[in-house]
């Protein structure tokens, strides 16, 4: 198991040089920093010299790859792809355009983050659970039917009119909490509670639906039939067999998200200013801070290999006959 | 001197190739009857005919957007000219015909079907002096006198086009029953029952309901949106269902042309992943796995932001802000068609992973076929299905994607029209009193539509098409 993920890990190494390179392209080659600055610092006002200063204050002046001045390794280390994408691999992200650390910037936003994602994550897991084996056991019926169809209501709705519309009805019409806003500590349920329930409401009718196709595939399995054969009640069939036989391709794709909820959620952050990591990314995007944008997609491909090594270890743990070699 | 200068702007040019290869498919299908049984089963399904009516209006709505050109314009008095100088604004066929609902802006937010402004303004008094009143509206109503209400005249109006536009409509829907129906057996009258009771060979009635309903409010429309805003009026005081028709073709780009653009790279790059094996394989399960590791929002965003770049540091390249910002939308297209193309080649690959060693593949080799007729002739038109499933299922998720990016400032230029424009200009304006809710509600209202027939759709084509179900 450890040899496995140590070499999962190591396979991790080369893509990871990947994503860098693309993002290093991405900001670097397809725009030259000389151009970043024009557009930062205006086309107007964009003289050499201004130009020149807004590189060397980030420290774009370097060479791209190869800096023919310095001697020794310092040839491919003093260079902008080791010092603005390398440098990321030892979890050294720079500054942000304000000035401030970007490394600690991320870690002191991962806690609303979190506060959020996680119950969200929970509680739509179990919410779309239960809501699909409730269509199950009542297959192929009138309350199925229209169960389905409103799945497919919700899922055509935009979520941006949950967010919306959730925030005017409950936060102004009936005004139960506060429109938007975070707080530390035990006060930050007021602040939470509508984000929360408006992410599960979002995902339930895409998550239910799918859930409901896995569940059914499930049912019409042989080993079903055989435990309703033996005179099991149908409640029992479902959740002692189809459930935990269903949870392979559950997990699939559950797992491989888990260690992105540190990346929080870009909408409700924003919508409900919830100091987290989405909104941080949000702000970046629109106040065009490059280093930022750099540092989140490197985490974010960082946690999704995470993910998907995670989602193998998970199947160890659900089918006893996955061995990982 | 030509009246007006045909401009075709790249999305056009796509959308039209996409509009002709899907009237080569059908006639491909026509001639295929495996095809053509599947099509039939999505023809046999209720939800198949209504979404797909729907669709098609649509579809209708888009295409009329889709043809652009540019007015001449008008000499100055008193001058001539021997050639002629065309205004540097691009229209549509869609714009001309929706003239007056373009042209005729009020000053700022009204709601719908309102006389006056939402806002108060200081307007003269019969008697010289000044007051702060809700002005009338210069275009909404101006039919009705002062003091005349909205609603009797509302309710005459309605009246009168259910009685004038019905009475065609029915007769429409009845030659449609009757040519359709003929093509069963039996007579008439008969055939126009079995289409009616819902016994013909595809689920017609539906289609005519759902036709029916649209031809109706299309009527409506017709009659009511030259005298009042329908939808209300926005911020600049441009009338929110001119603005929601236009969102349509933003919306239909983004979902067909996004998945055209990268179709030819993941159907290659899949069926060469699955077929070829070895070093090729590995060397594209590579790329797809390094692009699939990036978050998509932030390989969108940061693509768009370095896209946005590009174009502001070239402005020469772009001769109207129309085609400025169409480079943008197509650019945005191919953006969100890199960051979704793995999922397709993955599926491809793996499904020619399994054809490559059935009994027809191993026999085509066998007799000595070189690899691309086999992948051309025995492997391509077996994975045919998986990248229609894949087109119609990925429509409805890319037009909720549009107006969430756009919301983010990642998404269509902010001078394009589209839902996400629309919803980011409104939200703003909710925390006003009263609401100004009518151009979120019309841009919800829309999208909603439209992505409710697509969902539909794909649900059927895939029940149809996946050998699986």
């Amino acid at each position: 198991m450890l040899a496995y993920v140590l070499r999962r890990l190591l396979y991790a190494v080369p893509i990871l040089l990947g994503v860098n390179l693309l993002t290093f392209l991405l900001f670097f080659v397809v725009n030259s920093p000389d151009d970043m600055a024009r557009i930062q610092i205006g086309v107007k006002r964009a003289t050499p010299e201004a130009i020149e200063r807004w590189k060397v204050d980030r420290g774009y002046d370097k060479p791209m790859f190869f800096n023919e001045a310095e001697r020794g390794t310092a040839k491919l280390t003093d260079t902008l792809f080791f010092d603005k994408s390398l440098r990321m691999f030892a979890l050294d992200f720079g500054r942000a355009d304000d000035g401030r650390d970007i490394a600690s910037e991320i870690l002191e936003r991962m806690g609303p983050s979190l506060a959020i994602a996680v119950p969200t994550f929970l509680l739509s897991l179990f919410a779309s659970i239960t809501f699909a084996l409730l269509l199950v056991f009542f297959r192929a019926s009138y309350l199925d039917f229209w169960g389905v169809v409103l799945c497919v209501a919700m899922m055509s709705v935009s979520s941006l009119f949950y967010i919306i519309g959730g925030q005017w009805l409950v936060s102004k019409l009936w005004a139960l909490v506060p429109i938007s806003g975070y707080a530390g500590g035990l006060d930050s349920f007021r602040f939470l509670v509508l984000p929360v329930l408006i992410s599960v409401i979002a995902g339930l009718g895409s998550s239910a639906r799918w859930y409901r196709t896995i569940f059914l595939e499930e049912i019409s399995r042989d080993y079903v039939r055989t435990a309703r054969a033996k005179g099991l009640s149908e409640l029992a069939v479902l959740f002692r067999h189809v459930l935990r036989n269903a949870l392979i391709p559950v997990l699939t794709g559950v797992v491989v998200v888990i260690p992105l909820l540190f990346m929080g959620s870009l909408l409700v952050e924003s919508f409900f200013a919830i100091p987290g990591l989405g909104s941080y990314t949000i702000d970046a995007i629109n106040a065009q801070d490059f280093g930022v944008v750099r540092a989140m997609v490197f985490i974010g491909s960082v946690l999704y290999i995470v993910g998907l090594i995670l989602t193998d270890l998970s199947y160890t743990l659900v089918d006893p006959r996955v061995r990982l070699a | 001197m030509m009246a007006f200068k045909p401009v075709l702007l790249w999305t056009d040019l796509l959308l039209f190739v996409l509009v002709s290869a899907a009237l080569l498919m059908v006639f491909h299908v026509r001639r295929h009857p495996p095809l053509r049984e599947a099509w039939r089963k999505v023809g046999q399904r209720a939800a198949g005919m209504a979404s797909m009516t729907v669709l098609l209006a649509f579809l209708a709505v888009g295409l009329l957007d889709s043809i652009h050109f540019r007015p001449v314009l008008r000499p100055v008095e008193g001058q001539t000219r021997t050639e002629a100088v065309y205004s540097s604004e691009v229209l549509s066929v869609l714009d001309a015909l929706l003239a007056p609902l373009r042209l005729q802006t009020e000053k700022t937010y009204s709601a719908p079907f309102a006389l006056r402004l939402y806002q108060r303004e200081t307007v003269e008094t019969a008697d010289g002096g000044q007051a702060r009143d809700y002005p009338r509206l210069v275009y909404g109503g101006r039919h009705l006198a002062e003091g005349e209400a909205v609603a009797p005249d509302l309710s005459s109006r309605v009246g009168a086009i259910l009685w004038r536009a019905g009475l065609p409509i029915l007769g429409v829907m009845c030659c449609i029953t009757l040519i359709v129906g003929r093509r069963g057996q039996g007579s008439f009258p008969q055939a126009a029952l079995d289409v009616l009771g819902g016994r013909a060979t595809l689920a017609w009635r539906a289609a005519l309901v759902s036709g029916a309903l649209i031809a109706l409010v299309v009527a409506a429309a017709y009659e009511l949106a030259p005298l009042y805003h329908v939808l209300g009026t926005d911020k600049v005081g441009q009338d929110v269902l001119y603005l929601s028709l236009k969102s349509v073709r933003t919306a239909l780009i983004i979902g067909t042309i996004t998945t055209l653009v990268m179709l030819p790279f993941a159907v290659a790059l899949g069926i060469a992943a699955g077929y070829l094996g070895g070093l090729v394989d590995d060397a594209i399960q590579y790329l797809y796995t390094v692009l699939n590791a990036i978050p998509g929002v932030l390989l969108i965003a940061a693509a768009v932001l370095m896209m946005q770049v590009v174009i502001d540091t070239h402005p020469h390249w772009f001769e109207t802000a129309a085609q400025r910002s169409d480079a943008r939308l197509l650019a945005l297209c191919f953006i969100l068609g890199i960051t979704s193309w793995t999922g397709l080649c993955r599926l491809l690959r793996g499904e020619t992973l399994k054809l490559r060693e059935l009994e027809y593949v191993q026999a085509a080799r066998a007799f000595g076929a070189s690899t691309p007729t086999i992948l051309r002739r025995h492997i391509l038109p077996n994975v045919m299905h998986i990248v229609l499933i894949a087109l119609v299922m990925d429509f409805s998720g890319l037009v909720l994607a549009e107006a969430v990016l756009s919301y983010v400032g990642i998404g269509v230029d902010p001078t394009t029209i589209s839902f996400g424009t629309m919803i980011n200009m409104a939200r703003a304006e909710l925390a006003r009193e009263p609401m100004v809710w009518w151009s979120l509600a019309s841009a919800f209202a829309f999208m909603f539509v439209l992505v409710l027939a697509a969902n539909l759709f794909a649900d059927v084509v895939r029940d149809a098409f996946d050998p699986r179900r």
